[in-house]
């Protein structure tokens, strides 16, 4: 059956996102100065076969491991749901 | 002070915690004679990094005292700034240097790359010296390993986007493969700038009651340990130690240079330093070792991105784009008011103290009202007291085996094979063009950079003063070294290394100055790999002290080594600058006309050692270096100064990788152009074409000049050459028979890289 | 006639800019610093290339809030003189004073090289009476591939808003000449009212005898002639 897999992939916590300091920078320089904290981060989505909810997670595990997060620097979480 | 005043909170460290930590148990014995107690743990760590190869230099420093270090266009000592500094006349410097990020790069090679790039900039924009421009030099291990791939692909746009965004040109460099590389790649970053003689920044600290600030990213857990990570094996479990990882910001960098010429140029700044490997420790102790004054630091002051951070974590974290700043009390508004304009944090973390009366300045450390460290700088610090060892060497077995080398062995290529070895060196990764890499870095950005539209053996950047519009001195810069000569002889192979480096200048027109040294090598602790070391600086200084191109400073990076591949060739990469007082004495690479005579200065050799066709087509991997003279080099070079100067010659470009075939073919494909060549049968044919034997040029002379020129060199300058042939409008042709067509060339040489690399 | 070079924090050609037209074309020229609401009477604003804010998040998106802002766009209302090169003209999209947007080169490479570019539009005074001929001019961009919808880019024709398309050494189009996929081979474009421009390549890169090309300076040296008429 068909899985729905969102993908969010944000650096560490423990590392430095520059994105997230510019774009906080940007934001006081806009007047918006409540802001404390911003990180960026990827959000990526997948469409994916599987037999069931469990093989779909393993595939959407593996793929987050292997390729789509770069686990020196960053972290992921996912939501699988049936298509 | 005693040592009940001094603690951290854990208990004091043994010798077992000291030997985790990187520390001898001879070194931890001298920690304690210097301490007069037992270090607790924030101590041990600073002493740790500060100790550690990285910082001290302590397995390389007796040897690097013996290069040629005076001059006297030398306006700083070798490890006495950030970087060298060279007197260029018109009350200028330049201020350069070269740097390695190896062990970051091989973990993660975008970061790893690009905070390669920001550290060396620091140190050069620490001086005051505006950067002008940025070379590199990367070796990586079999190309067509996804591995490898990786690792170019990551490094190459780590420095791109860092430099980029930095607004540096990145005006040259130069990329090697070699299986030996495979797990260990070498990332060496190189960096020029200039600055007015009067302005130039120290890295001291003194004058009592000073306000020391730190400036800005905030602090946090990055690479801590870093330097001591930086100083042992990789192995499989690296991966375990992170984060070693660091994030670079390219954009705050940015800040950071036009904040920091800012705050020089106010005359108040006592001293700055940037904050590379071992952070706030490194750059508080070597400050105040210099300047033999004490620092009061209250840590609790210094910005962090993470709370909870213990003493240690604050003093050794690495965190990217940070600077030390000692400022004269009282101005502190003035400096406070331009961070603030550059959107910069700064903070106060403590100021200046006199020296003891026993001591030349000592570290006080306090976290949360405590005094957590006390250390005395000037016994952490390279030059003081920090360790000095002499390591033992033997001349590795292979070296012998390799000068057993007879080319007799081999055999020549014949005239149906001319083409098939042709392609094979054009289409390979260590000759074909790099236009895949350079492309992606801003070469021009500075409007500077005098070789884009005029290819040149080294690259060429204008001085561009605001100030005198019509100032037109230039400066060459280039980083070499053949790796696999090395290896087959370091001596020599260093030599050949400093050689090349003044030929690429000489071939452009510069006068040699200054050099800087980036020395790759492996595990000091391996007799044979130290043998290897001692050779090279002794081939190198031999070199340098001929050619009068002092060593300014520069970078040692051992342990590129690892378990399955045994250590990388010995890699001493050569940075050198020169100078072109006169830009109308720029010397390019490239044939500029149909019917140009083509001639090759210096003396054909039936020689095929170490060179790429019989390394990677004949596949004879053991060879001894090429033949090589340092004083028949010498000569050479001061010969083609005067044939620039006399404007004798329409191109000239260096015979290298891949000989003399390879030369004519560069110099014929910027224009699109031929060449029609015949070979001297004294000698084999793939020595005289595929050869690497040192100390050979490629000039190319119009006809109407040729009898003066064939004058100049006979009679006054005593120089051998040969008339090889003409440049023709299309094709390579070598004896009568077309070897390929310039088109052919140009794809094979342009895309092959690129392809690749896909 | 007096120019201003906005410098945004990242800008990385603003000296550059600054020195090309003081010292190559003899113009009066001030930096303008972004913090400023003061656009210190300048007949014409150049907004310079580099990584304003880092290009974090999307290029030019952030620069396009700073506080100079307000009067740049009040400036170019008024009829006054805008330029954007590379980094300056992602700003001035994101800023909605010319249309379309920048998106990453097709190769996802930032890419830095000479490449030729063709003049088109017959009434904008940057390229109005340019010889026509390939310029050869740098790149140095990662997110330089110009995109507009169908709608758009028809307007843009209909209105000879086109300012440069690239092209090979000869002036024809192939798709090799195009270095990062930008829609129609589009370069550089102008707003509906001439007055606002913006360009991916650096004229100011190629401006000066002792870099070897000078054609840069062909094309800056338009809105000096033509303006001070």
């Amino acid at each position: 059956m068909q899985f729905v897999a969102n993908i969010n992939i944000m650096p560490i916590k423990e590392i430095l996102d520059p994105q997230g300091k510019a774009v906080k920078l940007g934001l006081h320089n806009l007047g918006i100065d409540q802001v404390d904290d911003v990180r960026i981060g990827k959000h990526i989505t997948i469409r994916l076969e599987a037999a069931d909810a469990a093989e779909a997670e393993s595939k959407v595990k593996t793929a987050c491991e292997k390729l789509l997060a770069n686990l020196i620097m960053e972290e992921f979480t996912y939501d699988i749901q049936p298509a | 002070m005693t040592s009940t005043e001094v603690h951290d909170g854990n208990a004091l460290p043994t010798v077992e915690t000291a030997r985790k930590l990187g520390v001898l148990p001879e070194e931890f014995d001298r920690i304690r004679e210097i301490l007069g107690r037992t270090p607790n743990f924030t101590e041990l760590s600073i002493f740790s990094v500060m100790w550690s190869e990285h910082c001290s230099y302590k397995n390389s420093i007796v040897w690097l005292k013996t290069l040629p270090r005076d001059g006297e266009r030398m306006l700083a000592k070798a490890g006495e700034e950030n970087a060298g500094l060279v007197d260029i006349g018109d009350g200028l410097a330049c201020s350069f240097k070269i740097e390695s990020h190896n062990h970051p790069s091989a973990l993660e090679p975008y970061q790893g790359a690009a905070t390669g790039v920001g550290g060396i900039n620091r140190d050069i924009f620490t001086m005051g010296a505006r950067p002008i421009a940025q070379l590199n030099s990367l070796r990586f291990g079999n190309p067509e390993l996804a591995k490898t791939k990786w690792l170019v692909k990551g490094v190459v746009k780590g420095i791109g986007d860092y430099g980029n965004a930095f607004g540096i040109p990145t005006v040259g460099g130069e990329v090697f493969f070699d299986e030996c590389y495979n797990t260990n790649p070498l990332v060496n970053a190189f960096s020029a700038g200039i600055v007015e003689v009067g302005k130039v920044a120290k890295a001291t600290s003194y004058g009592v009651g000073n306000p020391v600030f730190i400036v800005g990213s905030a602090t946090g857990k990055d690479g801590i340990h870093g330097a001591t990570f930086a100083s042992e094996d990789i192995t499989d479990k690296s991966n375990e130690k992170l984060p070693a990882v660091q994030v670079g910001d390219p954009f705050m960098e940015k800040l950071l240079l036009e904040a920091t010429l800012e705050i020089i140029e106010t005359g108040y700044v006592i001293g700055i330093q940037d904050m590379g490997a071992a952070g706030i420790i490194c750059s508080t102790s070597e400050m105040s070792a210099k300047g033999e004054h004490g620092m009061i630091i209250d840590l609790d002051k210094v910005p962090t991105r993470q709370s909870n951070m213990h003493g240690w974590e604050i003093l050794l974290s690495e965190s990217q784009e940070r600077m030390l700043v000692v400022v004269e009390k009282g101005k502190e508004h003035i400096i406070q008011g331009i961070f603030d304009k550059w959107d910069l944090h700064c903070a106060q973390i403590g100021e200046v103290v006199a020296a003891g009366p026993n001591d030349a300045g000592r570290l006080h450390f306090y976290q949360h009202g405590a005094l957590i460290a006390d250390v005395p700088a000037y016994d952490l610090v390279l030059g003081g007291g920090a360790p000095q060892y002499h390591r033992e060497y033997r001349e590795p077995a292979y070296y012998q085996r390799f000068k057993q080398f007879e080319i007799s062995s081999v055999p020549d290529t014949s005239a149906d094979e001319l083409t098939a070895v042709a392609k094979h060196l054009l289409s390979h990764p260590n000759i074909a063009s790099r236009r895949w890499v350079y492309e992606q870095y801003d070469s021009m950005v500075g409007t500077a950079n005098r070789s884009t539209n005029r290819p040149s053996d080294a690259a060429l950047v204008r001085i561009r003063d605001v100030k005198r519009p019509d100032y037109s001195k230039g400066i060459a810069m280039t980083v070499d070294c053949n790796s696999r000569y090395v290896n087959a002889d370091p001596f020599v192979g260093a030599q050949i290394a400093v050689s090349e480096a003044a030929r690429n200048l000489t071939c452009t027109g510069a006068e040699p100055l200054a050099v800087t040294n980036n020395l790759n090598f492996g595990n000091p602790y391996v007799p044979e790999v130290y043998w290897q070391f001692v050779q090279a600086v002794k081939g190198m200084g031999a070199a340098c002290l001929k050619f009068g191109t002092p060593v300014t400073g520069g970078n040692v990076s051992f342990y590129n080594q690892s378990s399955d591949d045994g250590p990388v060739f010995p890699t001493p990469t050569i940075g050198m600058i020169g100078l072109v007082e006169n830009p109308e004495h720029q010397m390019t690479l490239d044939f500029k006309e149909t019917d140009d005579l083509i001639y090759m200065i210096g003396v054909a050799k039936n020689d095929i050692a170490s060179s790429e066709y019989l390394y990677s087509y004949r596949k004879v991997k053991e060879s001894p270096a090429p033949q090589f003279d340092l004083e028949e080099e010498y000569t050479l070079h001061q010969g083609l100064k005067t044939l620039i100067q006399q404007g004798m010659v329409q191109s000239m470009h260096d015979v290298s990788d891949g000989g003399l075939f390879v030369a004519l073919a560069e110099s014929a494909m910027p224009r699109g152009l031929g060449f029609q060549v015949s070979t001297d049968k004294n000698y084999r044919t793939d020595a005289f074409l595929f050869g690497e034997a040192q100390s050979r040029v490629l000039v190319s002379v119009k006809p109407s000049q040729q009898g003066a020129f064939q004058k100049l060199l006979g009679a006054d300058l005593k120089l051998a050459h040969t008339l090889l042939g003409t440049v023709t409008a299309k094709d390579f042709v070598i004896d009568s028979a077309t070897v390929m067509t310039t088109g052919e060339a140009k794809d094979l040489f342009d895309n092959s890289l690129g392809k690749l690399m896909a | 006639m007096k120019f201003g070079v906005v410098v945004f924090p990242g800008s990385n050609c603003d000296d550059d800019t600054v020195y090309t037209l003081q010292h190559n074309l003899g113009q009066n020229v001030v930096k303008l610093w972004h913090k400023d609401h003061d656009l210190q009477g300048c007949d014409f604003i150049l907004l310079p290339g580099g990584f304003s804010y880092g290009d974090y998040l999307r290029t030019g998106a952030i620069a396009r809030f700073s506080p100079i802002m307000n009067e740049v766009i009040e400036h170019a209302n008024r009829g006054g003189y805008v330029m954007g090169i590379c980094n300056g003209f992602q700003i001035l999209v994101e800023a909605g004073l010319l249309p379309g947007v920048l998106l990453r080169n097709l190769s996802q490479k930032y890419s830095c090289r000479n490449v030729h570019l063709l003049p088109q539009s017959k009434k904008a005074l940057l390229t109005a009476e340019l010889p026509q001929r390939a310029y050869k001019i740098p790149i140095a961009h990662g997110d330089g591939r110009y995109f507009i919808d169908e709608d758009g880019l028809k307007r843009l024709n209909d209105q000879d808003q086109v300012l440069f398309r690239y092209c090979e050494a000869d002036g024809s189009f192939t798709d090799e000449a195009n270095p990062n996929g930008s829609i129609d081979h589009i370069a550089g474009v102008s707003n509906e009212t001439f007055n606002v421009f913006g360009m991916m390549p650096h004229p100011e890169r190629a401006s000066d005898e002792a870099l070897g090309n000078i054609d840069g300076r062909y094309i800056l040296e338009q809105l000096v002639s033509t303006v001070l008429i």
